[in-house]
């Protein structure tokens, strides 16, 4: 066994956070549990950008008639673009992402979809984040790792942990999900509160499912905050930032998650799309550009993925902003990460309806992650699905 | 064995062995899921006979209700940049007053049916102050809401797919002939009428056509026709043809699939996040019927044997759990120290739900969604800011339950209770966010 953390040690051995508690342990367990060595596991990082980001006015085909022509008062002059080659250039908002790129530490999945692209935010983004496009299902991809994991290796709450407000719906499964901390860490009750707000955390033979659930979570909540409250600072507000600083925080801490979910809103740009997503790409790139700042020394443990549930149109409506559209651009960002262009460019004159063609099936960069970041079988998660993006990465 | 449930046998057709939970239980789950529960001032243990209950409620009618005075709209589009500063901070706050306002609604009305109701449907068609920019036209929509509400579901979403805070959220103002936007002739078709794979991608671009020309004018609050803006051309929207917003509304909320789709949000909203078997969903759109009559629908889900099965459960949304909560210990936001209000609002927040301010136009989830780590620990805050205004808390453990109607703690919960037994606000928020009651059984 190659990475034999304690932790590894102690779930194979039986013995989780979750059953100490659930047996009616005493926090100091818990605390010895979670507070011992760091952990040295590799970590992904999943951001989401809710609203359908512009993917033609992210990664620029700027020297193209065609993107020219089809939205002649959005469209960024090749001279606006940060170059990248082969005719393309990120935003300008971008300059972060642009010196990852040049350190080669950025990699660009072009022409990301996935067939019979759906145009709702909320049918697409269900797609995305239960790797379904064909049925509707319950659980979200890494729902059924973490159920996997459940099942292999025991309960465990802390294996991802989402920085956004509520659960994304990729880390509920069918038996376990994700655990929700906010920023600014989980300020906990004290005293005789805590001893009675923790006993509402024992299982009762009477409970109905979802008040087991509702059990479940308050003791989560105890062992997450025990594990997580050293590395995170009070009063932080939740943006995209501060949830990534957070994650920053929690890794250099060694902290036990597999899995970490941060959001950013906003990218619906029916109208007046220019400047909007302009600002909002450069608050996507500050933040990014302060988490990598902050994961000097364990930067390599970590791989960033940055996904949308779909680009837009190639042509702009008329309120100078653009409809849902299908492929868009994914970015993978890490050392370990083979960097450059993987996928081809969708051709913005052999179109679907107005619509780009997707290159690359979204389900091939999840079969990359699961295996080359998180080092689990596909197959739990995607079934018996073959494409692989191909990210040669490097060991941590 | 546990006893099954209807879940073992989904589309059986055949509910011999549905099992039903005791009368005080149904009387309990019926005020819970149509009227937020019951207020301090119901006598409590007096025997009620569930169908009296289930009758009361839904002979609730809409009367006026006075709006909040929110002031003068501020300047948002001011150019000047301090104006500007200082009208978002009045639209804030005139925004979180409407918030409050609608919460008092909610835990005073003597009509609680009616509240319960407007709130289904601002999930359903759910809008967002964050985009509107108008606390005036959010209040407006959702009197809207309050009237029409209980009423028939086309005259509801013939008002919505015009209501000004409507077009403005899904760019009605930008859809035009020559150029249209799909945004709210597709979520009308996916989110508010027929529900997904119910209709196709040219389907939405007709309809889309169909709803061009609408402005909105935000002095006089109101959406109108531009003419020269609207499409006037022929379209077919699922094989007919449709002229304008009206002939699309009326069309697409007659079709039998919008039907199911609505009985459906209504089931999963008011009974439990398992879907109802076929011949449940028949017998509950047949009740609908061709007036799509809200009123009567929630009569057949009460009346349905399904909706008093122990299994019917369902995870109290944020904003019902804290609203029954303030009902139950009679706290009224509009009491409250602004301070205090806060910490409410605030609370909410954290818990993933401020009405008005919906993650999407899909609204908010359902269901164990709400059951985080995150939620836990916001859910404790809010109830001790409740806690502490209460005038009389409880002072033992079974008073506890008698405030909050819960019959009988379980061990678990007596035990965790047991900590705080000598602190009466303590153990009032103690006892509010334990699995009894944040989950609706």
């Amino acid at each position: 066994m190659r990475d034999l953390t304690r932790r590894r040690f102690l779930q194979f051995s039986g013995v989780t956070a979750a059953a100490v508690l659930a047996a009616g342990g005493t926090a100091v367990g818990v605390d010895r549990l979670l507070s011992a060595p760091p952990s040295g596991d590799s970590v992904l990082v999943l951001v989401t950008l809710y609203g359908g980001n512009d993917g033609l006015n992210t990664l620029i085909p700027a020297q193209d008639r065609a993107y020219q022509d089809g939205r002649p008062e959005l469209a960024y002059a090749p001279e606006q673009v940060l170059a990248l080659g082969e005719g393309l250039g990120l935003n300008p908002g971008l300059r972060r992402l642009h010196g990852l790129w040049e350190q080669q530490r950025l990699t660009v999945v072009r022409g990301v979809g996935y067939p019979r692209p759906d145009h709702s935010h909320f049918r697409s983004m269900a797609i995305w984040q239960t790797a379904s496009p064909d049925t509707s299902v319950r659980t979200g991809w890494l729902g059924r790792w973490l159920d996997h994991a459940h099942t292999e290796h025991g309960a465990d709450p802390l294996r991802a942990v989402s920085l956004e407000p509520t659960l994304p719906p990729f880390l509920a499964g069918e038996r376990t999900a994700g655990a929700t901390i906010r920023p600014e860490g989980l300020a906990l009750p004290q005293k005789s509160l805590a001893e009675a707000y923790r006993g509402l955390g024992v299982a009762d033979g009477g409970d109905s499912p979802l008040q087991a659930r509702a059990a479940e979570s308050v003791t989560e909540l105890f062992t997450v905050a025990q594990a997580v409250n050293g590395a995170l600072t009070p009063g932080t507000p939740n943006t995209l930032a501060a949830q990534l600083g957070a994650v920053a925080a929690l890794v250099r801490a060694g902290a036990p998650p597999r899995v970490y979910s941060a959001s950013l809103g906003g990218f619906d740009t029916h109208a007046d799309e220019r400047g909007t997503q302009e600002r909002l790409l450069g608050e996507l790139d500050a933040a990014l550009g302060g988490f990598v700042d902050a994961l000097a020394g364990v930067s390599r443990r970590v791989v960033t993925v940055v996904y949308s549930e779909f680009g837009r149109r190639v042509r702009a409506n008329a309120g100078q902003g653009t409809d849902h559209g299908t492929a868009a651009p994914v970015f993978v960002l890490g050392e370990r990460v083979r960097s450059g262009f993987l996928g081809e460019q969708p051709s913005l004159e052999d179109l679907d309806d107005g619509d780009l063609k997707y290159t690359v099936d979204f389900r091939d960069v999840y079969a990359s992650v699961l295996e080359d970041v998180l080092g689990a079988d596909v197959e739990p998660v995607l079934g018996t699905w073959k494409g692989r993006a191909g990210f040669e990465t490097t060991t941590p | 064995m546990d006893r099954p449930t209807y879940a073992d046998f989904t589309g059986a057709g055949d509910h011999r062995l549905v099992s039903r939970i005791p009368e005080p239980e149904r009387v309990r789950r019926l005020v819970e899921r149509f009227a937020f529960g019951a207020v301090a001032s119901d006598a409590p243990g007096a025997p009620v006979c569930p169908d009296a209950v289930g009758a009361a409620l839904l002979a609730q009618q809409p009367g006026g209700v006075e709006p909040p005075d929110l002031g003068a709209p501020p300047a948002v589009d001011a150019k000047d940049p301090a104006v500007k500063a200082a009208a978002e901070k009045a639209l804030s706050a005139q925004n979180s007053l409407a918030v409050r306002w609608w919460v008092d609604r909610m835990v005073s009305s003597p009509t609680p049916l009616v509240e319960k109701v407007t709130w289904f449907w601002h999930g359903h068609f759910a809008t967002g102050a964050g985009m509107v920019r108008s606390a005036g036209l959010m209040v407006a929509q959702n009197q809207t809401l309050r009237a029409l509400g209980l009423g028939g579901f086309e005259p509801l979403a013939q008002a919505m797919v015009v209501d000004p805070a409507m077009v403005v959220w899904l760019n009605g103002n930008q859809n035009r002939a020559g150029a249209p936007n799909e945004n709210l002739g597709r979520e009308l078709m996916e989110l508010f009428v027929l529900g997904v794979g119910n209709y196709t991608e040219p389907d939405v671009k007709e309809a889309a056509r169909a709803l061009t020309g609408w402005t909105v004018d935000r002095d006089r609050m109101r959406a109108v026709v531009d003419p020269k803006r609207f499409d006037a051309g022929p379209k077919t929207v699922l094989g007919a043809p449709v002229s304008d917003a009206h002939s699309l509304v009326a069309m697409v909320v007659a079709r039998p699939e919008s039907a199911r789709f609505v009985v459906a949000r209504v089931w999963a909203r008011f009974v439990s996040d398992t879907p109802p078997p076929p011949d449940v969903v028949e017998r509950l759109v047949a009740a609908f019927g061709a007036g799509r009559d809200v009123r009567a629908l929630l009569g057949a889900v009460v009346a349905e044997p399904l909706f008093a099965d122990p299994g019917s459960q369902l995870v109290k949304q944020p904003v019902e759990w804290a609203v029954g909560l303030m009902r139950a210990v009679g706290v009224r936001p509009a009491e409250l120290a602004d301070k205090d209000w806060a910490g409410v609002q605030d609370a909410l927040g954290r818990l993933g739900q401020v009405p008005f301010q919906p993650p999407s136009v899909g609204g908010w989830p359902v269901g164990q969604a709400w059951l985080t780590t995150g939620a836990a620990l916001a859910r404790l805050s809010l109830a001790q800011v409740v806690a502490r205004n209460v005038g009389e808390p409880p002072r033992t453990i079974e008073e506890a339950g008698a405030m909050l109607g819960v019959a009988a703690w379980s061990p678990r919960t007596r035990a965790a209770l047991d900590h705080v037994r000598t602190d009466p606000r303590a153990l009032l928020a103690v006892a509010a966010t334990s699995p009894e009651y944040v989950v609706s059984r």
